[in-house]
Formats: structure tokens, C-alpha cells, sequence
């Protein structure tokens, strides 16, 4: 009996003592939103990374979808468990910030080395991830809408198949000529769909943008939804399924469009650059991706993860959290990390890499997102981010599903959020 | 002593119900008359500032109206179609049990894989539904787009995927009868449907009444095929109770009002229990 307890004491003594070790540990926490065996990769270069660096132990731990995610960070760090760095949502930042959870990367980022490296990314993807000035987000996983179009049924309609409505009036007339009917004059194939279930502000954002407006200033304290351009820019999405009849009026469903799209069911569909993978694997048509159409201007937000340094770190964890995030967006691995995802790739010079060279020259729909960059917006995120998105999203599908006229629900949506945010301001 | 091994007995029970259930109740009970904190501003009491809020709150109103219509749309049909499924597979008929079986499935499906065969089921032009009402030449409709629709769809899934399992119920207590009744019912020549209706029914009343509770739980818990189908849109017109506060809670981290939507929910089905076994107790058993 006493032998057992000795034993049992010893044991309970080895799990709670902290074990001597040499080693630094990094524990990181990541999301995957889309589909294909990521997490394989992500352990393989973590592996890698250790190979590379000894002394360095590295935990990535795949936590589910975005909100997932900064659940299980934000909850871990509460408890008390270790986390040194994560993968979250880049429209996290002013959560993370409000939680006083994370640091900028450039208070470790000390060498004229590391500082060129934290500017060595795409400008348009480092909006999400700064605040008053200073780093919080290195990309990692990004994506933005680009639009699909199914150039058989271009053929089909009398259109030009190479030639994709380069802005809104296009859009409507080309949808127009492309909405097929069958005998009993039931619509066969709608003219182009914009999905407005879940994501439904990311997709209006591409609007508004294309109008000339963003939804959200840089400080994440004032949004715009009732500027007469957006108002207009809902306007035109509304129409496009109540009036002109080339949409299915009411919502359109996120997770069912790439499925109608590549069944035939719609000419054209906005989506995010993560499907292009998957719609390059399942379309039965030759089908090309363009950017988004102009009004005023062209225009799509980003969106995605990126990479965040927790608070809570020693200054050897810090260094090597430095180590590994170089270590995942050198442009090789960004290249390799674009090309097995249909993400972006993070930085110019990963386009300048042989492997994506060669793969954009056998597949150059896979380059648009690229070269969209320069007329993209960051992706809607506010203090109180989760309340005034979910304000935009009522908003915009009580006016997609004619419960409200578009300047209605926009007037309403600011209000609140101006509620929401003015002890930001 | 004897008392002592009394509760010895008792104690792994009643730390699990106190550490899982009582603690987490009371403490969300506290929370509400709390605000949110966060590392910049802590949080502090605020009395019944949640409540006035939740009062104020248009949403709040509009997922307690879809929870009682969803209730009011899934639970009688569910019930009526277990007991009609039981009565049937009770009886003598060739391959009673694949019969039986095929019932119960739905049951057995996780309600996350449910909604996903669904989502398909009810997508315009490419789903199940619309192929079916396009062979009748109506226009394609947009089901889950909807709002004037989208409730219909959940219930009509929920009922499906809850049917199965009330049966279960029916059928065990159908089994439970004794046989002499129905013998006797028939030697005095009552028809099959009057000994339903005076014998089998009222006999079943005991299982009518676990099942309604149980239906009525379930029609505020199950919020699962809603972050499949519809996130609770459009425009919160298929938002449920528990999924708003998910939202609350999980996106936009304000937990205080999380507890006090929390409280609330509690509060009606305690209310709902009570009042279910204060009212139908009377009545429920065969005399």
C-alpha cells in the first residue's frame, strides 16, 4: 500500500514540476477555413523548423474555423496555458487589443533585417494587422473576392468568352444576355450571384469600394454605412436580383454557390480566392477569373489570418516566435503555401519564385488576386467588431430580401453602430 | 455514521451536479448584474442595466418570437407523427424491424451532418426540393433565402430528424400494454380507431407527457444546424434563442449580456417544466 502511494505521489510530483528543459517552447494555435489535408503541412513545416533551429520546440494545434480559433487562444491564455503566438482572423486585431492579449511585432522585430522583413508584404495586406502605426498582424493566410465566369456559357449567350464585364453596367447588361429559361419560363442559369449568407459585409465591401467608399475608418472607431454611395452601391446589389432579374432574389447561400456555379447554374459568381482550388478540380467548363467589376474605381477587401505575438512571452520566446513567422513567409513557402490553398501569395517577391512562376503559366487565374492588390480595402473590423458587422449583415440582407429599402437599413445599422462605438472615439 | 456513508455515496454525484450545473446557474445569475470586462475596463456592477437593455433589445424580442413559433411549428407535428410511426411499426408487417430502423435513422445522424444533407435539399435550382417543385413546372425558389420561408424549412427538418426518436418512446410504452385490452376491445366489438382514442391514447398519456417536455427542451436547445443553414439569417428571421446567445458571447464577446440572455432562457424553461408538469400531472394518468 505505502510503496503504491509512494509511487503514485512520485507520479503526481513529475506531472506538476515543471521539467528541467533547455528548450524553448513555442505553442501556436491556427485555423483552417478551407478545405484540403492543411494541417499535415502546417506539421511538416513546423518539423522542418525544428530541424533548422535546435532549441526551438515547436506546437502548432489546429483549432477549427476562425471563431474557433480566437475561442480556444483567447481562453487558453485565460487559463493560463501556454501560447506564444497564433493564427487568427485578421479582423481580430481591436478584440485582441481591447484584451490587451498581443504585442507589435516591431518591439521584437530589433535588426535592420527584421524590420525589412516586416515591410517585405503586400501594403494592402498589412492594413488589417496595424494599429496607431505599429505591426500587430504579419499575413500568413489571405484571401480576397475575385469573380468566376463560366466561359462556355459566354460562348452560349453571343458574348466574347475571354472578355469579363470590366464594370457594373457590363455586369447587369452581360448577366442580363446570360440568364437562360426554360420552356415553361423557369430560370435554368442566373446571370451572376454574390453570396450574402455569413460573409455577407466582405462581400459589400467589394461594392461600397467599387463605389469609392470604405465602411470603417483606420482607427476602428467610425463606420460609413449611410454614406449616399453605399447606400447606392446596396442599391445596385438589390437590383441586380429584384429589378433586373438576373440574381436570385433574396439571399444566396455561401456554402452552396460554388456548387451551382460549377453545375452551370449561374455565368458568373463573386467568391473568395480560397475556392479557386477547389472550383479548378470540380468545373466540367474552362472557366477564368477576373477582377472584380469598377463603378467608380475597381476594389475588394482582404481577408484571412495572420500571425499574432502574444503578450504574455519571455524574451527568448519572442525571439524565436521572430524565428519561426520569417521562417513560414520566406517567399518560397508562401509560394508553396499559395499554391496548395488557392491563397495569395503574401509578398511580391514570392511571384518571383520559380515554383509559382511556373504554376501561374499553367494556371494564370491563379495571378488575379495578385494583381487586385492595388485596389484593395482592409476587411471590415471595428472596437465591438462581432456587434457592428453583425449591424451591416442584417442590414444588407433585410435589403436584399425586401424587408427594407437600402437607405432604411443603412441609416438604422449606423445608428447603432454609432452607439456601439463613440466611447472608442 | 450512517449518515456519513450516505453521503460519501452521494458526493461524486453531487460535486459533478454542483461543479457543472448549480455553480455555472448561479454564477451566470451574478454575472448579469455585472458589465462586460475587458483588460482596459473592468468590469463593474451595473444592477439591472443588462435587463433594461435586453428589454430594449429588438433582436432579443424577434429570436423569442421565432423560438415560439419554431416550438409551436415542430413540436405538436413531431409528436403527433411519433405516435402515428409507433402505433404503425407496432403492429404485423413484413420487415418490421428495416421499417422500424429506417424511422429511427434521422436519429442517429448528427445534426451538423442533418443540416449539411439539408443545405442541399433546400438550395435553389440545384437542391432536391427545387427539382421536385420544378417538375411541376413552379418557378425555382429560393427556401432558405427567404425570411417568409426559412422557419418552415427548419421546422419541417427538425421534425423529420426529431420524429424518429419520440417514436422510440411510443413504442416502448405500446409494447408495455397490456394485450387483454386490446382482446377485450375486440370480443366487445369496438372499432379499432374508438379503442385508440379510449384505451390507447389516454394509456400512453404518462410517455406524451415525457415526450412533450423533452420536445419542448429540445425546440430551445437545438440550435446546431443553424450555424450549417443560415447563421440565424436573413436578417435574424431564422434566429433561435441559444444561437443569439452564442453570438452574443463567441463573436461579439460581450458576456454579460451572454448571461443575461442565459438567465433568461433558463428562467422559461424552468418556467416551462413547472408549468408542463404542475398542469398536465393532473390530468396525465389513467384512472
Amino acid at each position: 500500500m505505502r510503496s503504491i502511494l509512494a509511487i503514485a505521489t512520485a507520479a503526481l510530483i513529475g506531472l506538476v514540476a515543471p521539467a528541467a528543459r533547455a528548450d524553448t517552447e513555442l505553442t501556436f494555435y491556427y485555423p483552417i477555413a478551407v478545405g484540403g489535408p492543411l494541417t499535415k503541412v502546417i506539421d511538416g513545416l513546423a518539423a522542418q523548423f525544428e530541424k533548422e533551429n535546435p532549441g526551438v520546440k515547436v506546437h502548432p494545434i489546429y483549432a477549427g474555423n476562425y471563431d474557433d480559433a480566437r475561442i480556444k487562444a483567447l481562453a487558453a491564455l485565460k487559463a493560463g496555458q501556454p501560447a506564444q503566438l497564433s493564427v487568427l482572423f485578421s479582423i481580430d486585431l481591436y478584440e485582441l487589443l481591447e484584451q490587451d492579449v498581443i504585442v507589435p511585432w516591431d518591439d521584437v522585430a530589433s535588426t535592420a533585417d527584421d524590420k525589412a522583413w516586416i515591410r517585405s508584404f503586400y501594403p494592402a495586406l498589412m492594413a488589417n494587422g496595424t494599429y496607431k502605426g505599429k505591426v500587430y498582424g504579419i499575413p500568413f493566410q489571405r484571401s480576397t473576392i475575385v469573380l468566376y465566369w463560366n466561359k462556355d456559357a459566354f460562348k452560349e449567350a453571343g458574348l466574347d468568352p475571354e472578355r469579363p464585364p470590366a464594370n457594373w453596367d457590363e455586369m447587369r447588361t452581360m448577366a442580363r444576355k446570360l440568364v437562360k429559361k426554360d420552356a415553361s419560363g423557369n430560370v435554368a442559369r442566373w446571370g451572376v450571384e454574390v453570396p450574402s449568407t455569413g460573409y455577407a459585409y466582405w462581400m459589400f465591401q467589394a461594392f461600397a469600394r467599387e463605389n469609392g467608399q470604405d465602411l470603417m475608418n483606420r482607427d476602428g472607431n467610425k463606420t460609413n454605412y449611410d454614406n449616399p454611395d453605399v447606400v447606392a452601391a446596396l442599391q445596385y446589389w438589390r437590383d441586380l436580383g429584384a429589378r433586373d432579374k438576373v440574381m436570385p432574389e433574396g439571399t444566396v447561400e455561401w456554402g452552396t454557390l460554388r456548387q451551382a456555379f460549377t453545375e452551370g447554374k449561374t455565368a458568373m459568381m463573386w467568391h473568395t480566392t480560397g475556392n479557386l482550388t477547389a472550383v479548378k478540380d470540380t468545373a466540367k467548363f474552362p472557366f477564368g477569373v477576373a477582377m472584380l467589376p469598377a463603378a467608380k474605381q475597381r476594389g475588394s477587401p482582404t481577408g484571412g489570418g495572420n500571425f499574432y505575438l502574444f503578450k504574455k512571452t519571455t524574451p527568448e520566446e519572442r525571439k524565436a516566435a521572430l524565428a519561426f513567422v520569417k521562417f513560414m513567409t520566406t517567399p518560397e513557402r508562401a509560394a508553396e503555401w499559395s499554391i496548395a490553398t488557392g491563397y495569395v501569395g503574401t509578398r511580391p517577391d514570392a511571384y518571383e519564385t520559380p515554383k509559382l512562376k511556373e504554376y501561374a503559366a499553367s494556371f494564370p487565374q491563379a495571378v488575379v488576386a495578385r494583381d487586385q492588390f492595388q485596389f484593395a480595402t482592409p476587411e471590415l473590423s471595428t472596437f465591438q467588431t462581432g456587434r457592428v458587422r453583425k449591424l451591416l449583415d442584417d442590414a444588407i440582407q433585410a435589403s436584399l430580401t425586401g424587408q427594407k429599402t437600402p437607405a432604411d437599413a443603412l441609416k438604422a445599422a449606423q445608428a447603432e453602430a454609432d452607439r456601439l462605438l463613440k466611447p472608442y472615439r | 455514521m450512517k449518515h456519513v456513508q450516505g453521503w460519501l455515496l452521494l458526493l461524486p454525484a453531487a460535486i459533478l451536479l454542483v461543479a457543472f450545473t448549480h455553480y455555472p446557474a448561479a454564477a451566470t445569475l451574478f454575472d448579469s448584474f455585472f458589465s462586460t470586462g475587458t483588460a482596459v475596463r473592468p468590469s463593474r456592477f451595473v444592477g439591472i442595466a443588462n435587463y433594461a437593455a435586453l428589454a430594449d433589445d429588438p433582436v432579443f424580442w424577434q429570436v423569442l418570437r421565432n423560438n415560439a413559433i419554431f416550438a409551436l411549428a415542430t413540436i405538436p407535428t413531431s409528436m403527433a407523427l411519433a405516435m402515428t410511426m409507433a402505433a404503425w411499426v407496432n403492429g404485423k408487417l413484413p420487415a418490421r424491424a428495416l421499417v422500424r430502423m429506417s424511422y429511427f435513422t434521422p436519429t442517429v445522424l448528427p445534426m451538423i451532418a442533418v443540416a449539411n444533407l439539408w443545405l442541399f435539399f433546400y438550395s435553389p435550382q440545384i437542391g432536391l426540393l427545387d427539382k421536385i417543385t420544378g417538375a411541376f413546372g413552379a418557378p425555382s425558389h429560393n427556401w432558405l433565402g427567404d425570411p417568409h420561408t426559412v422557419m418552415a424549412c427548419l421546422a419541417v427538418m427538425t421534425v423529420w430528424k426529431e420524429a424518429g426518436f419520440f417514436m422510440i418512446f411510443y413504442l416502448a410504452a405500446l409494447q408495455s400494454l397490456p394485450p387483454e385490452l386490446a382482446e377485450a376491445a375486440r370480443i366487445e366489438g369496438a372499432s379499432r380507431w374508438y379503442f385508440f382514442r379510449r384505451v390507447t391514447f389516454p394509456l400512453l398519456m404518462p410517455t406524451t407527457l415525457f415526450v412533450l417536455v423533452n420536445a419542448t427542451l429540445n425546440s430551445f436547445k437545438l440550435v446546431d444546424h443553424l450555424f450549417i443553414l443560415t447563421k440565424g439569417g436573413p436578417d435574424n428571421a431564422s434566429n433561435l434563442l441559444l444561437y443569439y446567445i452564442y453570438q452574443v458571447a463567441f463573436s461579439f464577446f460581450d458576456t454579460a449580456y451572454a448571461a443575461t440572455l442565459t438567465v433568461v432562457l433558463l428562467a422559461l424553461l424552468a418556467g416551462l417544466a413547472i408549468a408542463q408538469f404542475q398542469l398536465v400531472e393532473r390530468r396525465v394518468h389513467y384512472r
